[in-house]
This record gives structure tokens, C-alpha cells and sequence, in this order.
């Protein structure tokens, strides 16, 4: 086995565009986690107990079951109902409803620690519910739960080779098709992982500052 | 004789098994200041989280200015209050928390002016007008551009004490405002309601540990035992004549704990 220089610059173009994909799938899973976690978050706290149970039901239902299945499911049963996506928004639907639920627990925690005193302040000043939430609650909830949150799309991010399964050509799908055209698996392998570490690797700075930044609330 | 701004008839409470206010009747007679004395648990500060809506309570009514807080009337029906009615209510009620629970994210002009600006609509130029006045009124107006956190405790509190002047409120409660404050502190806090009571004719009612303080600020004082109002009257007579044996023993113990009378 040996190292080969030139077929590694001749697939570089191909794995490129395959990490391009692969980060706007994390870009976009990520973006709707978080509005997904936030709105099972909500949603479980809602006054109607029916609504409330159901989520929480269906959020343990998501996170119970593997990424791979949902997204086979998402982009090969659906069909069978008549909902036909594309490999790209199947697998940002997959990514966003999964880590949404492990979002969820990160904003449960992070309202949950906003003192019940500013609820009663809140009150006490004649706000809404929704004026308290947007006002009040969530501006002190979120900025805490920042690197919790990042915590998850890093991880999310790693995980992003199960789109391949559905046929995005994300990085690792990529360097599939040029190993098996080339019957050659080291340099493609191999980039994908150093590719996969150096990202993770400036998340990981970036994420050092986010718990910096956010990560204590003065009070 | 004018009718009571505070009409409380019969009402209960319990929080589990624990029943602490008990069938409580008492009135509030515009523009009065009262203090309510007595024990931890004897429902003084129960009685002030329910006239601000922050307890529910079991049985009993409740009417400020004549209208029912916790009912609404519906073609002569008494039905319980909706979330609108309860706003409608709270117009009429601010509160000061012993914790001030000020808003920290928000700079100490920002909390003045935030409830006006959402629940009243008024503009932001005004709302400042007015929240610099209320701050200059407490002596706080240098610190308009602060963060909570930069305060201490007696600044943080007076802080809260303007916000809950910026919605013109009728009703003043105020919660053990000076229990969390270092003793260098209590003063500043209790100039300014002071000054307040002097100023305004708004109803006050205080629950405190500040015997002193409820004396000289008081018309009326209330004390309280087992969520019953033990024995009340003015100030002299509560505190120099106290004609219940528990009254007596209360002011004995809270003398020897070191609080002013």
C-alpha cells in the first residue's frame, strides 16, 4: 500500500465539493434543531396536558429510535405516501427532527434555570405570556445553553456520512464513488477523516469561546 | 366614608396540606399605608402574591375598586377570571420582590421602561422621560446606563422600586424589600418609601421585619398568626400596647433578635 500524491490532488476537487455539501447539511440541520428543540421545549410545557404528553412522546419516540432508520425513512417510505423529497431536504428534515429532540433538552434545562422570581417580576410588570417568553425568559435562557447547543451540531456534523445512505453527496459519499471508480480506498478514507478533524477541531476553538462567551450569566 | 380600594371576603389558601390562609376577611382603604407584621409562615406575604396574581387562591373574593379580581361578572354569573381580566387587574397592582428580581439582562433604564413600552403602548422617548424621573426620585439616575449586576443590593431595589412606579400603579406591595440587603443598605431603601409615602396617595402595603420602619411608615398594622389577622390597629397601639398575649411574645422575640422597634 502506498501513499499516492497525485491521485490525492486529482480527487481533491470531488472531496470539496463533497465537504461543501456536508457543512450546509450541518449549516441547515443545525437551523432547524434549534427551532425544532425550542418548539418541543415549548410545547412541553404547555397548559394543555394532551399537547404536552404527545410531543414529549413523540420527541422520545425520535430520540429513541437511530438517525439511519428516520432517515430512511423519511427519504424511502415517504414515498409510499406520496411525499417525495429530494436526498438534500430528506436529509436536512432527518438531521433537524433528531438533534430538534436532543435541542429540546438543552432549552428545558436552560428555562428551567431562569430563576422563577423573573417570572414573577414579569407578571408583576402586566407582560404576556408571550411578551415574558420573548422579553423576559428566553433572552436569559438561551445565551447560557449556547455551547451546549454547539455540543450537538459538532456532533451532528460527524454524523453527517449517514446522508450517503439517502444519496447526498456529501463528503463521505463522495469519496465512496472516486474509491470504488478507482478501487483505490487509502487516500480517499484518509481525507475524509482529516477533512472530518480539521472542522471539528476549529469547532472545538470555536466552541472554547462560545463557553466563554455565553457560558456564565451574570445576575 | 369612602369604599375600600381592597375588599378581601373569606379567602383561602393552602399550598399541599398546608393551609395557611383561612377564610381571611380584610379591607384597604384608599391612600392607606399598611404594614403586616408577624411570624415566617403566618401568611402575610401570601396574601400580597395573591393580590398580585402569583397565587391562585381556593375560595374566598376579592375586589379592587369594586371589581372582582379573581371573577369575572357574566350576566350576573361569578365566573373565574380569564388570562384578558387578569391583565385588565394588574394595571392597578406593582409589587417590589424581597429578591428585587430585576431583569438581568437588561440595563437598569431598560427595566424602568420596559413594561410601559409593551404593556401601554407608550413611546420610547417617553417612557425614558418618565423612567428618568422615577430613577432621579430614587437616586438612581446615574446608573441609568448600568447593568443590574453592577449594583448592590440597596441600589438593585430602589431600581425595583421604580420599575414598579413606571406603570402608575394605585396599589404599591412590597415584599420584605430590605430582608436580602446588607444592614449598611436598609436605609437607603427605606428613605425612599419614605419619600413615596409622603409623595403619593397610593395604597401601600408592606410586609416586613423592619419594626421601626413599620411604625413610622404605617397608618395601619396588621398582625398576623397562623394566616389570621391576630389583633390590628395603629401603630402606638400595636406596638407600645399590644393587647394579645402572641402579639406581646412576636415583638418580644423579634426585639431580642436585634430588629429596631
Amino acid at each position: 500500500m502506498e501513499w499516492d500524491w497525485d491521485f490525492v490532488w486529482q480527487i481533491m476537487p470531488t472531496l470539496i465539493e463533497g465537504v461543501k455539501i456536508t457543512i450546509l447539511a450541518t449549516v441547515l440541520g443545525s437551523a432547524l434543531a434549534a427551532v425544532v428543540g425550542l418548539a418541543i421545549a415549548l410545547l412541553r410545557r404547555s397548559e394543555n396536558k394532551a399537547v404536552a404528553r404527545s410531543v414529549g412522546f413523540a420527541a422520545e419516540f425520535i430520540r429513541g429510535t437511530p438517525l439511519l432508520v428516520q432517515l430512511y425513512f423519511i427519504f424511502y417510505v415517504l414515498p409510499d405516501v406520496g411525499i417525495l423529497l429530494p436526498p438534500m431536504v430528506a436529509g436536512t428534515i432527518g438531521l433537524g427532527l433528531h438533534y430538534g429532540t436532543y435541542a429540546a433538552e438543552v432549552y428545558r434545562a436552560g428555562i428551567d434555570n431562569v430563576p422563577r422570581g423573573q417570572w414573577e417580576a414579569a407578571k408583576a410588570c402586566n407582560l404576556s405570556a408571550r411578551q415574558t417568553w420573548t422579553h423576559v425568559i428566553l433572552p436569559q435562557a438561551i445565551p447560557p445553553m449556547i455551547p451546549a447547543l454547539a455540543n450537538y451540531f459538532i456532533a451532528m456534523f460527524k454524523e453527517t456520512p449517514l446522508l450517503s445512505a439517502i444519496t447526498v453527496l456529501e463528503l463521505m459519499n463522495q469519496a465512496k464513488s472516486v474509491a470504488n471508480t478507482y478501487y483505490r480506498y487509502v487516500e480517499p478514507m484518509t481525507l475524509v477523516g482529516a477533512f472530518f478533524l480539521v472542522i471539528s477541531l476549529c469547532s472545538v476553538v470555536l466552541l472554547r469561546w462560545l463557553e466563554r462567551r455565553y457560558g456564565r450569566v451574570e445576575r | 366614608m369612602p369604599a375600600p380600594i381592597i375588599k378581601i371576603d373569606a379567602i383561602s389558601k393552602s399550598f399541599g396540606a398546608f393551609k395557611v390562609l383561612d377564610g381571611l376577611s380584610m379591607q384597604v382603604m384608599p391612600g392607606e399605608k399598611l404594614a403586616l407584621i408577624g411570624p415566617s409562615g403566618s401568611g402575610k406575604t401570601t396574601i400580597l402574591r395573591i393580590l398580585m396574581t402569583l397565587e391562585r387562591i381556593d375560595a374566598g373574593h376579592i375586589q379592587i375598586e369594586g371589581e372582582q379580581l379573581y371573577h369575572m361578572e357574566r350576566n350576573g354569573q361569578l365566573l373565574p377570571a380569564d388570562e384578558r381580566h387578569l391583565t385588565k387587574m394588574r394595571q392597578k397592582i406593582g409589587m417590589v420582590f424581597q429578591l428585587f428580581n430585576l431583569f438581568p439582562h437588561k440595563s437598569v433604564l431598560d427595566n424602568v421602561t420596559l413594561a410601559p413600552m409593551l404593556t401601554k403602548g407608550t413611546p420610547r422617548a417617553a417612557a425614558e422621560k418618565r423612567a428618568f424621573e422615577l430613577l432621579d426620585m430614587v437616586g438612581m439616575a446615574d446608573k441609568a446606563k448600568n447593568m443590574p449586576a453592577q449594583l448592590s443590593g440597596g441600589q438593585k431595589q430602589r431600581v425595583a422600586i421604580a420599575r414598579a412606579l413606571a406603570l402608575s400603579p394605585k396599589i404599591m406591595l412590597f415584599d420584605e424589600v430590605t430582608s436580602a440587603l446588607d444592614p449598611e443598605l436598609v436605609n437607603e431603601v427605606l428613605n425612599v418609601m419614605r419619600r413615596l409615602a409622603a409623595e403619593t396617595d397610593m395604597t401601600m402595603l408592606l410586609v416586613t421585619h423592619e419594626m421601626g420602619f413599620a411604625h413610622d411608615f404605617a397608618d395601619r398594622v396588621l398582625f398576623f398568626d397562623g394566616g389570621k389577622i391576630v389583633e390590628e390597629g395603629k401603630p402606638d397601639e400595636i406596638f407600645s400596647h399590644p393587647k394579645q398575649e402572641r402579639t406581646q411574645s412576636f415583638l418580644k422575640k423579634i426585639i431580642a433578635a436585634g430588629h429596631r422597634v
